[in-house]
């Protein structure tokens, strides 16, 4: 066709089990632009990549439809090796490198230039010599291009972190042909500096006539480098902006949009306030692999639901890890003015906290117990509930009748549909798993109630169904209820004030009816610093 | 009416046969045919069951010994050589003071258990380092501990002169008979006949003694941490339990069921075996519970009494009785071990780990 375009994506659509995750998305790219992917999580962003990239997940959950061209040309991209024979290149967000080999073979991985030699001439071309010389002077070259000077020979398990990626994409730019380069989220683990190198480095490429898919959260980065933008929602594309016309603030609005209906809370007796705090966090810092958390303040009022939203890897999830004691943490927690021990998971929850985990099938239930002894097991174990006492003094134990007689009662009150209390946790549908997670943290009758990402992985029905509950607990049962969750529209429907976290720290507060833009701002780290809207 | 009984029986049937299991079926009818065997070639049913009983009763506690450490995750006790070890030298020791009858046999397990416990805990430290792959690492502490104690059975100060061997005047002998101290006590306590049949009512009564105690077990806090620990560590873990403990505490159970269960062994048999004869103990009662239905995932005591039943009468009967029908041929043990080592495998291949 002759367009112009290296790269075109036009009208794809995807659908997973009947979600649709993907509707009519177009991108087209030139060679030589840097071209900004923005998106919530969820947004469709890695669905869209995988496509890009021919990666069995689409295959095996019955192919896409609409059509991607290279050139102009139409292409089928069948596997992840095609695509990178078509000059498709990609660098990972989790490093894809071998730590103990060095840097010039990682770079050459699986593409060595070999020579001739006796024994591959008998037994075949798969022990041709490798030719380490070539090896080391093009691995050279592509890190002068990136502009950077590591040693070719070093291993690169002895490499700082940030080298990684830059290791990464020596690899990617070796390859001869390359047309297009995808970059998922670079900069997620660098610091600054690092950061500034690889983006100039990107420039650089993209000046050699590359074509630059640059996928982040980070606005300021777009703003930096990007020509145009893409931005998606809800698997969508919502708009497309050239760099000179786009706002940080518009950008964050767009991703973030969504129409809210917010179900009005049912009013309670006393309206949590700052004069009755429950709960005080200062300085936690929790070493939670992926989701640090560093140097976190956080008060929270009694009684409230707060919500706790922020984009993957921010460190949302690793505060109600921390405080419960699952992973190791540090600071200072205050529950009604007393001192919580940290690092403790038996203090922590007979302090009066229970946690429904975000890991339901690896943390929060026992998937071939039944649902009656994953509801009881947390309490008796940590309240001495369900026990009486037996022969041998000392030795308590467990008392069947009032076990049975407390789930058939939670399995009526949390509905949760099961064959009866014996049926095996494994054999219920997500959401009513969930629900009896909800039931074993209920059941310790807490007074500050933990909850992570309730509502993952269960159908929309199910979803208010768990919301509901939340709900029903914070305002019957007077419990304080501090829910984290990817999804901010979810967050906005029940939370009396949601704190965003960013880079392991509470950007800010905001009311759940705040602006899209704010909430879009905060989430990517470019809100007034700490502002307190409520 | 005749059609719905009919269906109900048949749902009732399939209900057992899922809980009961395949393998089960198989070894519980080659179990009836080979009594069948026995009733045809008019061999002694009455002493073949006797015998039987006998030798359920004495394994039992070794068998049970295995619940322990599957029920807290580590999987099956193939270190049970620790507490074996333990067991032998309690026994050992009373035999030195010459204690008659029940005072010889108590005064073992007194000794034997704090040797145990203290043998256990460092077992479990050394098993919580090698997480993962307890099983492994417990098969050569096993050896290395049976290897180790030989040359404490030569060095030990023991004096009693029953014991030591006869030429050079140091060092225990490989084989003690406890016919002048505490041989068959607990066999011989309420025993009776019936017609050809001889029940040993102390022994049966001593492993079910401990079967009940550990089904108590099972249903106490300190049960339910164990099977939470087993069954999945991060949830025990987020329910505020010591997940190292429990694992402790389990494998210290264990060992201390192995001094116990060795010591009913050696008075049933009536010779306490040394030196390299602990390496023997433990694929027995590996093979036993597995026999009985347990997995790495799930036992229970049921499995125990089944498993100790079903393997042990098997091996009782199998040798006389295949020695009987095929005269002058010694293939019944090569069959014996081929079942038993047989068993092992088909269990530990369908074990699934998370």
């Amino acid at each position: 066709m002759g367009n112009g375009y290296v790269l075109e994506l036009e009208n794809i659509t995807k659908s997973y089990f009947g979600t649709t995750v993907l509707k009519g998305v177009n991108l087209a790219v030139k060679p030589g632009e840097i071209h900004a992917l923005v998106g919530e999580n969820g947004a469709g962003k890695s669905t869209l990549m995988n496509i890009l990239f021919g990666m069995g997940v689409i295959f095996e959950t019955g192919g896409f439809e609409g059509q991607i061209k290279l050139d102009g040309q139409g292409v089928e991209i069948t596997s992840p090796r095609k695509a990178m024979e078509l000059g498709i290149g990609m660098v990972h967000q989790e490093f894809m490198l071998l730590p103990g080999f060095s840097v010039a073979e990682n770079v050459k991985l699986n593409r060595e230039p070999t020579r001739d030699n006796v024994i591959a001439r008998v037994f075949g071309p798969k022990l041709r010599t490798l030719d380490e010389p070539i090896m080391r002077r093009d691995t050279r070259s592509a890190m002068d291009k990136l502009g950077l000077s590591i040693d070719e020979l070093a291993l690169v398990a002895t490499l700082p972190v940030g080298y990684m990626q830059f290791v990464e994409i020596a690899r990617e730019i070796d390859k001869q042909h390359v047309k297009v380069l995808v970059f998922d989220e670079p900069t997620a683990v660098l610091t600054e500096s690092e950061a500034a190198t690889l983006l100039s480095a990107m420039k650089q490429l993209a000046a050699e006539g590359i074509a630059i898919l640059f996928i982040t959260h980070r606005l300021s980065e777009v703003m930096e480098v990007a020509d145009n933008i893409t931005i998606l929602r809800d698997g969508e594309v919502v708009s497309r902006l050239e760099r000179k016309d786009a706002k940080v603030e518009r950008i964050a609005e767009l991703m973030v949009g969504r129409k809210i209906e917010r179900a009005a809370l049912p009013p309670r007796k006393r309206e949590p306030s700052d004069g009755d705090v429950i709960l005080q966090i200062r300085n936690l810092r929790v070493d939670m692999p992926g989701e640090r958390v560093r140097g976190l303040d956080l008060t929270v009022r009694r009684g409230e639901i707060l919500g706790i939203g922020g984009l993957a890897g921010h460190g949302k999830v690793g505060i109600a890890n921390g405080v419960l004691g699952l992973y190791p943490a540090e600071g200072e927690v205050f529950k009604n003015g007393q001192r919580i021990t940290l690092n403790d998971p038996k203090r922590a929850l007979l302090s009066g906290m229970a946690f429904v985990s975000e890991d339901r099938r690896g943390v929060g239930l026992l998937l071939d117990e039944s649902v009656e002894m994953n509801l009881v097991l947390t309490a008796m174990q940590v309240q001495n509930k369900f026990l009486r006492p037996g022969a041998i003094p000392g030795l308590r134990l467990e008392d069947r009748a009032s076990i049975r007689q407390h789930a058939l009662d939670f399995i009526k009150r949390l509905d949760i549909r099961c064959t009866g209390p014996t049926q095996m946790v494994r054999r219920l549908s997500g959401g009513n798993q969930q629900k009896v997670c909800l039931g074993r943290a209920f059941t310790m009758e807490p007074e500050i109630m933990w909850v992570s990402e309730p509502t993952r992985g269960i159908d929309v029905g199910a979803k208010q169904l768990v919301l509901d509950l939340l709900v029903k607990f914070n305002t019957e049962h007077n419990m304080t209820i501090i829910m984290t969750s990817s999804e901010l529209a979810e967050l906005r429907k029940v939370c009396d004030r949601i704190a965003i976290v960013y880079e392991g720290r509470i950007a800010g507060i905001l009311s759940p009816d705040a602006s899209d833009t704010e909430f879009g701002l905060m989430m990517a780290g470019m809100g007034a610093a700490r502002k307190e809207v409520v | 009416m005749a059609e719905r009984v009919e269906s109900r029986v048949v749902t009732v049937l399939k209900q057992l046969y899922a809980e009961f299991g395949l393998p089960r079926l198989i070894i519980a009818g080659f179990l009836v045919s080979l009594f069948i065997l026995a009733f045809i070639l008019k061999m002694n049913i009455g002493m073949l069951v006797s015998d039987s009983l006998v030798r359920v009763g004495m394994n039992g506690i070794l068998v049970l010994s295995m619940l322990y450490t599957l029920a807290c995750g580590v999987g099956l006790n193939f270190g049970l050589a620790v507490g074996v070890i333990a067991g032998l030298v309690g026994a050992v020791t009373s035999m030195n003071f010459d204690l008659p009858g029940f005072t010889g046999f108590f005064a073992a397990i007194a000794i034997a258990v704090p040797i145990a416990v203290a043998l256990g805990w460092l077992y479990a430290e050394l098993l919580e380092r090698v997480k993962g792959q307890e099983m492994m690492v417990g098969t050569y502490v096993g050896y290395s501990i049976v290897a180790g104690m030989c040359i404490f059975w030569v060095a030990a100060p023991y004096t009693n002169p029953a014991m030591i061997f006869p030429l050079g005047g140091a060092g225990l002998r490989t084989t003690l008979t406890l016919d002048r101290t505490w041989a068959k006590v607990l066999n011989d306590f309420l025993a009776f006949r019936i017609g050809g049949l001889s029940i040993p009512t102390g022994l049966l009564l001593f492993f079910a003694l401990f079967c009940v105690a550990s089904w108590l077990f099972f249903r106490s806090k300190a049960g339910h941490a164990m099977r939470m620990v087993g069954a999945n560590p991060a949830y025990a873990q987020s329910s505020g339990i010591n997940v190292r403990g429990i694992r402790r505490l389990g494998v210290i159970l264990s060992t201390v069921l192995g001094a116990i269960g060795i010591i009913v062994y050696a008075q049933s048999y009536g010779f306490v075996q040394l030196y390299t004869a602990p390496l023997n103990v433990a694929f027995p009662a590996v093979a036993s519970i597995l026999i009985g239905g347990a997995s790495l995932q799930r036992a229970t005591v049921g499995h125990v009494v089944l498993g100790a039943i079903l393997f042990h009468t098997l091996l009782t009967i199998a040798l006389p009785v295949t020695q009987t029908a095929l005269s002058g041929t010694d293939i019944s043990e090569i069959a014996r071990m081929i079942m038993s080592n047989g068993m092992i495998l088909y269990a530990l291949t369908r074990a699934e780990r998370r």
